[in-house]
């Protein structure tokens, strides 16, 4: 079974194909990585998956559900949660709260419990609490625990929306650029949080613009160019096409 | 930020309660108390307007109408449909929620000067709809109220109203502190952190923000009905647009995002005209100095400004 299935998604902008005619599967438990030089439409692709924007034509298929056109907050009910390339943190809350509203859907949040704070509330609040802390320190964020967001670093931040996301329980998770803008010990370290989160068993598609970072942890890897298809397969057979190298060697050269 | 989810909700409702006990003892007239009845009224509204400003990042520059309205609704069932004054505020109330849920649908949409813009027409066309429907409302002249009467007590005189204005008071931090703190208050303090960063785990901006919404108006009605039973005549110039904006500039100037900061805002904007009464003719641009020499010097309002001033004293600002 696919965990995630493309089927023919297209976006235009006023005339211009950002995604065309795309189609590909994702295999549950699996690092998915979608690569292609700026502009190729990789974080079009990732919003149309994630309900940001709607597409023009095509399905998106979730656990062979039809979720073309849901709203995120749908997405995340059904299990797929997401990071953003440039952050979408709660930087008017603590980095805790941060992550604790990942948990959103696993709580209490009806409205006249909350106006009388019934103990069950606080008991799962503090349950949440103690989980999210652990969530944070898996994602290396121990220093952190007690910080407000607006006091983080750019590279902990990036690992604060990670561990908001999981936070959600997601089958899937989409990260978008996990390595833009960080070092490169920051870049490796954010490699080994991918892969520990795979190893929860987690299906992880990631949208990245460096090439070698995708290479050493990717199962898979789709290649776009110009909204379309340019090759699919595992590294070592995408790294090997010479259209893949001529588009992004050639745009990076 | 978030200083008054750091004060131990327990201190921070008892240090409330002492001041409300004690501040009778100051007072140096009973004319004071009709003062700080009114202090205490609009402390109620603005503890339910900083949960839609401050928490929910929402604006309204039109929740003086929503005061209005429940006020009227109180009037005019009680005088004219002999409705008990308890179940025409409760009445009054459900009815500002509809209209609130009701408007919010389109208008919440919107975000910043829009909603402001959306929100300020909501405020005046409540206000010139008392105004001109006489039939109804007395027009431009007023109406008079009835007094409160629950169970054959009658709330009557200001220092009664004091107290049962006070424990109101009290009563509506409890239940807003007790939504800031629930995971249901995380997420609409996430719906003003990222709308887009809430609702890809799962919080429903929209609802949030409907529900914020009403339940602030419901605040403001509620509390525009014991006004109205309080004072004993009412004016369509109690939701004007100027009323709106001193409620706003009341949270603001209190702390965004601080529940006790904006029962701070209201008390000191409602008594401070009194305090510069000596200025007359200039009261209202000395006020209007205060309000910008606060907002320059502490744009995160009062409470907040002056809770981090004293944790960077101590030495005790949060370190990652």
């Amino acid at each position: 079974m696919t965990l995630l299935r493309v089927d023919g998604l297209s976006k235009e902008f006023g005339g211009v194909h950002a995604v065309e005619n795309l189609s590909f599967a994702v295999n549950p438990g699996t690092i998915h990585s979608i690569i292609g030089p700026n502009g190729a439409g990789k974080t079009t692709l990732f919003n149309l998956i994630t309900g940001i924007y709607t597409p023009s034509s095509g399905r998106i298929l979730f656990e062979d559900r039809d979720i073309t056109a849901k709203r995120p907050f749908e997405l995340a009910r059904l299990g797929m949660s997401r990071t953003f390339q440039n952050l979408q943190v709660f930087f008017n809350m603590s980095a805790l709260d941060n992550v604790m509203v990942g948990r959103h859907l696993h709580l209490d949040r009806r409205f006249i419990p909350s106006l009388f704070r019934l103990p069950s509330i606080v008991r799962a609040d503090a349950r949440a609490r103690a989980d999210c802390a652990e969530l944070m320190r898996f994602v290396g964020l121990d220093r952190y625990v007690g910080a407000e967001a607006a006091q983080m670093p750019y590279g902990a931040l990036k690992r604060l929306e990670i561990a908001r996301a999981l936070a959600a329980k997601p089958r899937l998770l989409l990260l978008d650029e996990p390595a833009a803008g960080l070092n490169a010990t920051e870049s490796r370290e954010i490699d080994e949080v991918i892969k520990k989160v795979a190893a929860t068993g987690v299906t992880v598609v990631l949208v990245e613009h460096d090439m070698k970072m995708v290479m050493g942890i990717s199962d898979h890897i789709l290649a776009l160019d110009y909204g379309r298809k340019l090759a699919e397969g595992t590294p070592a057979e995408v790294g090997a096409n010479a259209e893949v190298v001529a588009a992004y060697l050639g745009a990076e050269a | 930020m978030n200083t008054a989810l750091r004060t131990p909700r327990v201190a921070g409702l008892g240090a409330l309660a002492l001041v409300l006990a004690l501040a009778p003892l100051s007072f140096p007239n009973a004319y004071f108390y009709d003062v700080a009845v009114n202090a205490l009224f609009n402390a109620i509204v603005c503890v339910g307007l900083n949960l839609l400003i401050g928490y929910g990042g929402q604006i309204s520059l039109g929740h003086a109408g929503f005061f209005a309205l429940g006020a009227y609704g109180s009037a005019i069932l009680t005088t004219r449909f002999g409705l008990p004054p308890l179940a025409a505020m409760l009445a009054s109330a459900a009815a500002v929620g509809l209209l609130a849920f009701a408007v919010g649908r389109p208008i919440l949409r919107l975000k910043g000067h829009y909603l402001a813009m959306a929100t300020l027409g909501i405020g005046i066309i409540i206000h010139i709809v008392l105004k001109t429907e006489s039939w109804l409302t007395g027009g431009p002249d007023g109406m008079g109220v009835d007094p409160f009467r629950v169970a054959g007590l009658e709330v009557a005189g200001d220092r009664m109203w004091y107290w049962v204005a006070a424990a109101l008071l009290l009563l509506a931090v409890w239940v807003a502190l007790n939504l800031i703190d629930s995971p249901l208050g995380r997420a609409l303090r996430a719906v003003h952190g990222s709308e887009t960063g809430a609702e890809v785990v799962g919080v429903d901006t929209g609802r949030y923000k409907m529900l914020v919404f009403v339940v602030s108006a419901v605040f403001a009605s509620l509390v525009g009905s014991l006004f109205a039973h309080k004072n004993g005549f009412i004016t369509p110039d109690i939701g004007s647009f100027f009323r709106s904006i001193e409620l706003v500039t009341m949270v603001v100037l209190g702390g965004m995002a601080s529940t006790f900061g904006a029962v701070l805002g209201a008390f000191i904007l409602t008594l401070l005209p009194q305090l510069l009464a000596a200025f007359e003719d200039y009261e209202a641009m000395v006020l209007g100095a205060i309000m910008m020499g606060t907002m320059i010097f502490m744009p995160k309002g009062l409470l907040p400004s002056l809770a981090l001033l004293l944790a960077r004293r101590k030495g005790g600002e949060a370190r990652p």
